[in-house]
Order: C-alpha cells, then sequence, then structure tokens
C-alpha cells in the first residue's frame, strides 16, 4: 500500500525529471565531448584546465562566496527584523516584489542611479564626500548581485526564525543570557538550517551570472557564466562552452554534498 | 484543502481569461487567417504604420517576431521549429546562413524596387549579385566624442585612441570583430587578417589601449554615451545617431584610416511557407516613400538613393551618417571567417579583457 | 512608498511596546536599518518610475512631466497582447509546477533509500545552477526532437520545467516537519488515500504551497533566456520584447508600463492580504495566508536518523 501510494507521487515528478533534468545533462556531456569542428575528443576538457579558464574558475568562486556572505549579512538581519513587524506576511511579499520587475529594466537603473551624474553621486558630493566612480568597479557588481539575489536569502531564514519557538528565547533571557548569548547560543543555531539553504540558493546561481557583469561591471568582472554565454552565442563552441557547463553541475553537486551531510552530522549530535 | 483548491481555480481562471482577451486582440487587430506572414526582426526596428500599411495593401496578415542578436536568431532557425519568412540578419550571418543553406533565393522579378538602391550598396562581398538579400539598413563604425572634454581631438585618425590624455574615457562595444578589427586597422591590416602572427600584433596594440579602456558594454553604451559617463566611444553609425539625439553635444567621425561598414539586410529563410509574401514584403520595404518613412521611424542610414529625395536635407546631407563615395571606397564589410577563426578572435578578445582587469 | 516603509518602522517599535519579552534592543535603529533596506530595495524601482513621467524622452535628464507614455502604452496593442500572454504563462506554469513540485516533494519524503533521496534533490537543482542559455538551447534541441511547434505550448512547458524545483524546494521543509504519526492516525481512522491528502497533508503544507507559488511566478516573469528559445510563431512574452529593444534603445513606454504592472501587483499583494486578515480573522484560523516557509534542502538529511 505505502509502495503504490509513493508511485503514485513520484510519476509526474520523475517524468519531469526524466525529460528536463536527465535528457539536458546528458545533451551536455554528450557535446562536451565534440571540437567546434565537430569532432570526437577529449581536448575541451584540457582546455578548460587552461591557467586562463581556470583563473576564471577561481575568480567566479570568489565573486560567489562574496556574494553569498554580503547577501547573509544584509538578510539575516532584515529576516529577523521583519518576524517583529506586526503584518510580517505582507513584508515579506513587499520584500519579493522588486523581483518581479524585468532584470535588464533594473540594470538599466542601477546604471543611471550609479553614473557620474547619478543620483548616487550628487548625495556623495552634497555630504562632502564628492564624485566617485562607482559603476563599472567590483563594489558595483557586488552591490547589484547582492540586489538580485537576497529575497532567496531572506526567504528561508525568515522562514527558519518564524518558526522558533518565543519560549526558547523568553526562556534564555530568563536565565540570565545577555542579548548577544541568546542570539549566538540560541536563535542562530536554530535557523542554521534557513541560513544554508539561502546559502544555497544564492551561491549556486551566483557561480554562473552573466549580464550583470557586462552591464555593471563592464566586463571587469568575467565569469564562468559569461564564457558560457559567449561559447553558446558567439563563437558557436558548444563544445566548450557545454564542458563548463559540467563543471557547474559537479561543482553544485559538491556543494549540495559538502554542506548537506555536514548539517546532518551537526543534528545528529544534538 | 479549500483554500488552496479556491486559489487554484482562481489562478486557472484568470490565466484562461487573460489568454482568451489576449487571443481576441489577436484577431480583432489583423486580418486573421491563413494568408500570414511571419517578420523575425530587431525590436523596434520598423515603422508599425507601415506594417498596418501593408496588412492594408496586400490583405495579408504580418505577424512580427524579435530577436536581440544575430547569434541567437541564427540558432533558433537552425534547431528548427520555426516558420520564418522574413528575416533581417547582419551582413556577416548572411554568410553563414548562405554557407548552410538556410536561405531561398529571392527571384528579383518580384522585386522591381529593387532599382532604387544605390549601386554602391549592391553585389557585396557577403552576397554577390544580391542572390538572397536586400540592403535593409546601413552605416559604419566610428568614434563618437564630447568636444568639451578631450580638447582639440579630433579622432580622424584611430591611433588618436591611444592618446596619454584619455585614461580611462573610452568605451568600447562588446564584439571580438570590432574590438579586434580596431587594432588591426590602427596597423593598416584588413578586418578580416586571418594571418595569427598579425592577429597576434593587434592584440598586443590593444593591451596597450588598455588603461584608456572604462568598460567593454553592450547596447547600453547609447545610455552610457547619451549620460556623458564617459568622453569617447567606438560605436555603430546607427547607435551614434540614436545617442547625438538624445545628446547633441557629441560628434561622430569615420577614422581616415578606413574602418566597418555594416548592412542589415532583408532575407527569405527556408523555413519560410509564404515565399510570394515575402517577395511582395520586400518590394513594398524598397519602395521609395515607404523607405523614407522607415527611415524616418528608425533613423539608421537608408540604401535607398530614391527614398533620400522624401527625407529632410538635414537628414541627408549629413556626410557623417550619408557620406560619399570618396569615405565609402575606404570602408571594408566584415566576412565570416569560420568558426575557428572566430574562436580564435574570441579567445584574443578575451585575454584582452583578462588584460585588462590586471592593469 | 517612503510612506510605506516608514509605517514599517513604526510597526517595529509598536509591536516592540507590546512584546516586552523581545528583547529591549535599540527599536529606532531597527526600524531604520529595515527603512534603509526597503529604501534600497525599491530605489531602482522608483527610479524607473519618475522617468517614466519625463518629456524629455531619455533616463538622463528630466525635462518636464507628461503621461505621453502611459498614452503609448495602451495605443501599442501589440505591447499589450504580449503582457496578456507573458501573465497568462506565468499564471499558467505557477500553478501547474506547484501541482507537479508537491507531488514530486511528497514522492521525495515517501522514498526510503538515503542514497536515492539525494540523488533525486541532486536532479532536482540541476535546473536551478544551469545558466539560462543552456538550459533555453537544450529545450529548443528537444522540442525540435519532439517535434512540438513553438509557441505558447512550447514556452508553457518550458516554464513549468524550470519552475518545479524552486516549488519542492519550498515544500519539502514542510513535509519533513510533518509527524508521520499524524498520517497514520488518519489511516487508523479509516480515512481513504485521497482523505489523508486533502484533509491532512495539503492543509499542513499549504504555507510551503503558497511559498512555492509565489517563487514560480517570480520565475516565470523573470525570465528571457528560455523564452527567447522556446519561443515562436508570434508567440513572445514581455521580457523577450524588452531584450529585443535594446538594440533601438529601450523608449520610457516599457518604463510606463512597468511601472504600471508594478502599482498593479502592489495593489493586488496588499488587497489580498487585507482580504485574508480579515476572513482569518472571523474564521480563527491563521495559517494560509502566510508566504509560508522555505527550510531547504538540508532538511531532508537532517530528519534521517
Amino acid at each position: 500500500m505505502q509502495y503504490r501510494t509513493r508511485n503514485m507521487y513520484l510519476m509526474p515528478y520523475a517524468a519531469w525529471i526524466a525529460l528536463f533534468v536527465i535528457a539536458p545533462i546528458a545533451l551536455i556531456a554528450y557535446y562536451s565531448m565534440f571540437d567546434i569542428d565537430g569532432a570526437l575528443t577529449l581536448a575541451n576538457y584540457r582546455r578548460f584546465f587552461t591557467p586562463v579558464y581556470l583563473s576564471m574558475a577561481v575568480r567566479s568562486f570568489w565573486y560567489a562566496f562574496l556574494i553569498t556572505m554580503f547577501s547573509l549579512l544584509v538578510a539575516y538581519p532584515t529576516a529577523y527584523l521583519l518576524t517583529k513587524t506586526r503584518h510580517k506576511q505582507l513584508w515579506l511579499v513587499l520584500i519579493i516584489m522588486p523581483s518581479w520587475m524585468n532584470l535588464l529594466l533594473k540594470a538599466y537603473a542601477f546604471i543611471g542611479m550609479f553614473g557620474t551624474y547619478g543620483p548616487v553621486n550628487a548625495l556623495l558630493s552634497a555630504v562632502g564626500i564628492g564624485t566617485r566612480q562607482i559603476l563599472f568597479t567590483e563594489f558595483s557588481f557586488i552591490f547589484v548581485a547582492v540586489y538580485i539575489f537576497i529575497p532567496f536569502m531572506i526567504l528561508p531564514i525568515f522562514n527558519a526564525l518564524d518558526e522558533l519557538n518565543p519560549s526558547l528565547v523568553a526562556a534564555a533571557r530568563d536565565l540570565g543570557a545577555s542579548g548577544w548569548d541568546t542570539f549566538r547560543r540560541v536563535v542562530f543555531p536554530l535557523t542554521i538550517s534557513g541560513v544554508k539553504s539561502g546559502c544555497r540558493a544564492v551561491f549556486i546561481p551566483a557561480l554562473s551570472l552573466f549580464m550583470i557583469t557586462r552591464l555593471i561591471a563592464g566586463n571587469r568582472v568575467i565569469t564562468l557564466g559569461t564564457a558560457i554565454e559567449q561559447h553558446f552565442l558567439v563563437t558557436q563552441d558548444w563544445g566548450m562552452g557545454s564542458t563548463i557547463a559540467v563543471f557547474l553541475v559537479i561543482a553544485m553537486g559538491l556543494i549540495m554534498a559538502l554542506t548537506g551531510s555536514g548539517e546532518g552530522g551537526k543534528q545528529h549530535a544534538r | 484543502m479549500k483554500k488552496v483548491m479556491q486559489a487554484f481555480i482562481v489562478v486557472m481562471a484568470a490565466a484562461f481569461a487573460l489568454v482568451g482577451t489576449s487571443s481576441y486582440l489577436n484577431s480583432s487587430n489583423g486580418y486573421s487567417g491563413a494568408d500570414a506572414l511571419t517578420v523575425y526582426n530587431w525590436g523596434d526596428y520598423i515603422d508599425p504604420e507601415l506594417v498596418s500599411k501593408f496588412e492594408r495593401e496586400t490583405g495579408i496578415r504580418v505577424v512580427y517576431e524579435t530577436f536581440d542578436s544575430n547569434e541567437a536568431m541564427l540558432t533558433k532557425i537552425a534547431h528548427g521549429g520555426t516558420s520564418f519568412d522574413i528575416v533581417i540578419p547582419s551582413d556577416y550571418a548572411i554568410n553563414k546562413m548562405k554557407a548552410e543553406g538556410m536561405l531561398v533565393p529571392l527571384d528579383h522579378s518580384k522585386i522591381p524596387n529593387l532599382k532604387y538602391i544605390d549601386s554602391r550598396f549592391l553585389d557585396l562581398p557577403f552576397d554577390y549579385g544580391n542572390e538572397y538579400s536586400v540592403p535593409y539598413f546601413w552605416g559604419t563604425m566610428g568614434i563618437i566624442y564630447n568636444p568639451e572634454i578631450v580638447e582639440g581631438r579630433d579622432f580622424t585618425s584611430w591611433s588618436a585612441l591611444w592618446d596619454e590624455g584619455l585614461g580611462g574615457e573610452i568605451l568600447l562595444v562588446d564584439s571580438a570583430r570590432e574590438v579586434i578589427g580596431i587594432g588591426l586597422v590602427s596597423l593598416g591590416y584588413s578586418l578580416n587578417e586571418t594571418d595569427t602572427g598579425h592577429l597576434q600584433e593587434a592584440h598586443g596594440k590593444l593591451c596597450e589601449l588598455a588603461p584608456n579602456v572604462k568598460a567593454i558594454v553592450g547596447d547600453e553604451i547609447k545610455m552610457l554615451l547619451a549620460n556623458e559617463e564617459a568622453a569617447v566611444g567606438v560605436v555603430w553609425s546607427g547607435d551614434a545617431a540614436i545617442i547625438m539625439d538624445e545628446n547633441d553635444k557629441l560628434d561622430y567621425v569615420i577614422p581616415s584610416e578606413g574602418s566597418m561598414v555594416w548592412f542589415d539586410n532583408i532575407v527569405i529563410p527556408t523555413t519560410a511557407r509564404n515565399v510570394e509574401g515575402a517577395h511582395l514584403f520586400i518590394n513594398f520595404m524598397l519602395d521609395p516613400e515607404n523607405a523614407a518613412q522607415n527611415t524616418e521611424y528608425v533613423a539608421y542610414s537608408t540604401p535607398n538613393a530614391a527614398a533620400l529625395e522624401y527625407l529632410p536635407e538635414e537628414i541627408t546631407g549629413d556626410a557623417r551618417f550619408y557620406p560619399g563615395p570618396d569615405v565609402t571606397d575606404n570602408l571594408e564589410v566584415l566576412i565570416n571567417l569560420g568558426k575557428r577563426m572566430l574562436g580564435y578572435y574570441n579567445e584574443l578578445f578575451l585575454e584582452f579583457k583578462m588584460h585588462r582587469r590586471r592593469a | 512608498m517612503r510612506g510605506k516603509v516608514k509605517k514599517a518602522g513604526s510597526e517595529i517599535e509598536s509591536t516592540r511596546s507590546q512584546a516586552p519579552n523581545s528583547g529591549k534592543g535599540p527599536g529606532a535603529v531597527a526600524a531604520l536599518y529595515l527603512v534603509v533596506v526597503f529604501i534600497v530595495l525599491y530605489a531602482p524601482i522608483l527610479y524607473l518610475a519618475y522617468y517614466s513621467f519625463n518629456s524629455g524622452g531619455s533616463m538622463h535628464s528630466f525635462e518636464g512631466f507628461t503621461l505621453e507614455w502611459y498614452g503609448e502604452v495602451f495605443q501599442d496593442t501589440r505591447l499589450v497582447i504580449i503582457l496578456l500572454n507573458t501573465l497568462a504563462i506565468a499564471l499558467f506554469s505557477a500553478a501547474i509546477s506547484t501541482v507537479i513540485g508537491v507531488a514530486g516533494a511528497i514522492a521525495i519524503t515517501h522514498v526510503k533509500s538515503r542514497q536515492f533521496r539525494g540523488a533525486l534533490l541532486t536532479l532536482n537543482n540541476v535546473l536551478i545552477v544551469s545558466p539560462d542559455v543552456i538550459i533555453g538551447a537544450s529545450f529548443l534541441i528537444l522540442f525540435a526532437a519532439m517535434g512540438l511547434k513553438l509557441g505558447f505550448a512550447s514556452v508553457l512547458i518550458s516554464h513549468v520545467a524550470f519552475s518545479v524545483p524552486i516549488v519542492v524546494l519550498m515544500v519539502l521543509p514542510k513535509l519533513q516537519e510533518m509527524s508521520p504519526t499524524l498520517i497514520y492516525v488518519a489511516r487508523d481512522l479509516g480515512a481513504t488515500r485521497w482523505d489523508v491528502l486533502s484533509k491532512v497533508i495539503v492543509p499542513y503544507i499549504a504555507p510551503g504551497i503558497f511559498a512555492g507559488f509565489f517563487m514560480a511566478l517570480t520565475y516565470s516573469l523573470d525570465d528571457f533566456a528560455v523564452t527567447f528559445f522556446v519561443t515562436g510563431n508570434g508567440f513572445s512574452t514581455l521580457s523577450v520584447e524588452i531584450y529585443s529593444r535594446a538594440r533601438q534603445g529601450i523608449t520610457l513606454t516599457i518604463n510606463a508600463l512597468s511601472t504600471l504592472i508594478f502599482l498593479v501587483t502592489l495593489v493586488l499583494a496588499i488587497g489580498y492580504y487585507a482580504l485574508n486578515a480579515r476572513t482569518n480573522r472571523i474564521d480563527g484560523a491563521g495559517g494560509a495566508g502566510r508566504a509560508g516557509r522555505a527550510g531547504g534542502l538540508g532538511r531532508v538529511e537532517a530528519s534521517e536518523s
């Protein structure tokens, strides 16, 4: 009986996985074996391990790490404070809503705002700091990336905090713990699952960011995502593009395995 | 469960209502029926009034679809599932489409208006004899600059870009052939160079340009230059016209060593179902009066000599956008150099970008 | 908008005064922090909206107030059709992917083998990591191989396909948290399988379902690259149209249209919330309007022992 129940639910989902996940992965793995002239080869993989692509990969990981870290630093307090508001569900939806606006338009708005004659620089010179070059810097790139990903970080953390039993916090305070101790010893450990899934939801797609590397960073930042885009659309070298994609999928699997088991261990210990 | 079901039903009902309204608008807006013509073009690259006029005159309903790059368009058509009757690709893309047998030869007897096209813009390397394509708009690549900031430099030579006083003032377009091309043309080589030694030399020359480059960007270059984010940009003339329309302080020049000339062209892909209607459409767009109206809307340069008479003098008399034969003879069309060579150009370009970062 | 944001701040302070237990941290600083976050989140949108009234025609210098661009939105039937299509696709795909995603999440919790479950989850996430260009191109090849005509159906199928994983991620934690004894008890009391699903499971995971639906909506409205590859035969969505207009320069009509869409969604969200809050107060059930929780994948492993 149990078995049949599972089967019934599994069917549409399994069909989806077979068609739209396994088939594309197989396709990508297949394409990665062909060079630009359509000959069967492993040259693409050799090419990936040349300094150009390796340094690009290292940089992509570094930027994804920075983006995730800053997202977390901004999102945690935001989520925490949101759970304290009266209409918290409404505020949560209002946090998500800006992401429904077209990304290209928002990027254009950032170009205007960060520009030499834009409102941000006007503000900076009004307070006496003076005009700065903001566009086309690593700062603006990370800022906009964090802007894009922040809802994906806030949502899981908000839910973890919302689930938190308030009497635990009250008990800790009654036992004389300071605000910081309560946070460090009670609140944060209990919401670590939300933090982890937020980090995954940000780090993984941040690895393959493109678009804003050109729009906001003026190609001063080059990531694996940019390279894939380039190979698929400009050089039409699908083989090399697929090879990079294969590495991204492997990296994702590793990240899942690492963060997943780490948490499992911790939960068992508790 | 009740709440979830309710929400589900409301959402589905709303979606069906939207589809209903949209298909109602679709059918009330045109001549529904089998006699449709699907046009695949860049966004906002035709005067919509001309489309309506064509529909009224011929009774053919026009379905309009858009793409944002030649490469994306090519991928789309190559993999099937589409039925475009008219496509408007750029020159080098026509090379590729021809090589891969993606184009239907044009029947010139059905396009009498071809005679209005300026002979300078016919019979070009990407399609000798205009067997497959008819020019739609054309332009050059050149330098747009802000005279107030660059103080006396006039950029009549590409070498002016390397000037030490221009640190971090130049914007380039994110396209390998164009940027490597700047290096090539400044060294006196062809824009279609295939000699790797010459290409390496051009790459080396470009790396010296790196300190002057502020950013390498895409279509947003228009917005950036109009906002005076940078003093100098290497752009296509079509973009220059749009930028100068927004900010009249700027000026555009085609350097004397020569440059690139580009064409967007009308073609009929082999996916076409209505080849007859496609010919009607091409002939309609080449009509001098229609071409003039379209030129006023799009603001690029028209290759239609007869259309110039319908356009105001301040447009057609502007030598920056309608240069004479003395300039056009010195221009080169980009030729498709094959995947491998394009890959090599892109690899050099990527190295240039990475070099820039270290600089 | 700013007025709204200020209200958020004052609400914090009022809740604080009601609940002294929630800590004596500086309420004003907290309020200020939230206000700043909201200002930053909404700044680009306000910027776009501001220039949609610019008679100067560009997002550069504001010359004078005009409603011209709003007028043009309604005159451009093609744009209106595209907008309706975009919304229809978003609603359909979000609803359908929610159904498949919920089934998938239930299926995953039923799987006993730890390895198999882990494998399913990794596969689930592949589409979230893959760059859009690859997804789009591979879907195009897939549809071409299947002989599917490109258009409404192919776009809808693709949107459903890339929205399913996020729904699973949103629903799964809720299911993990649900006590299995609840189901056994229901079964022992003679409930059919359908009863268990409709009266026990779905009501419990409803917040996760709503969260999944909203994220799917976000994915669908945001997508450009995948839609571009799989659309055809005159069908288009707003993102595809906006990107393809970039070469000619995006006009303020697009700003005006986006501002309108944003205002409508804002009103709908607040209206829905107000309505829901009222009905909830009447029947006393608090949870259904909640956006739900997204505890994430870690939960699956965590619950294993």
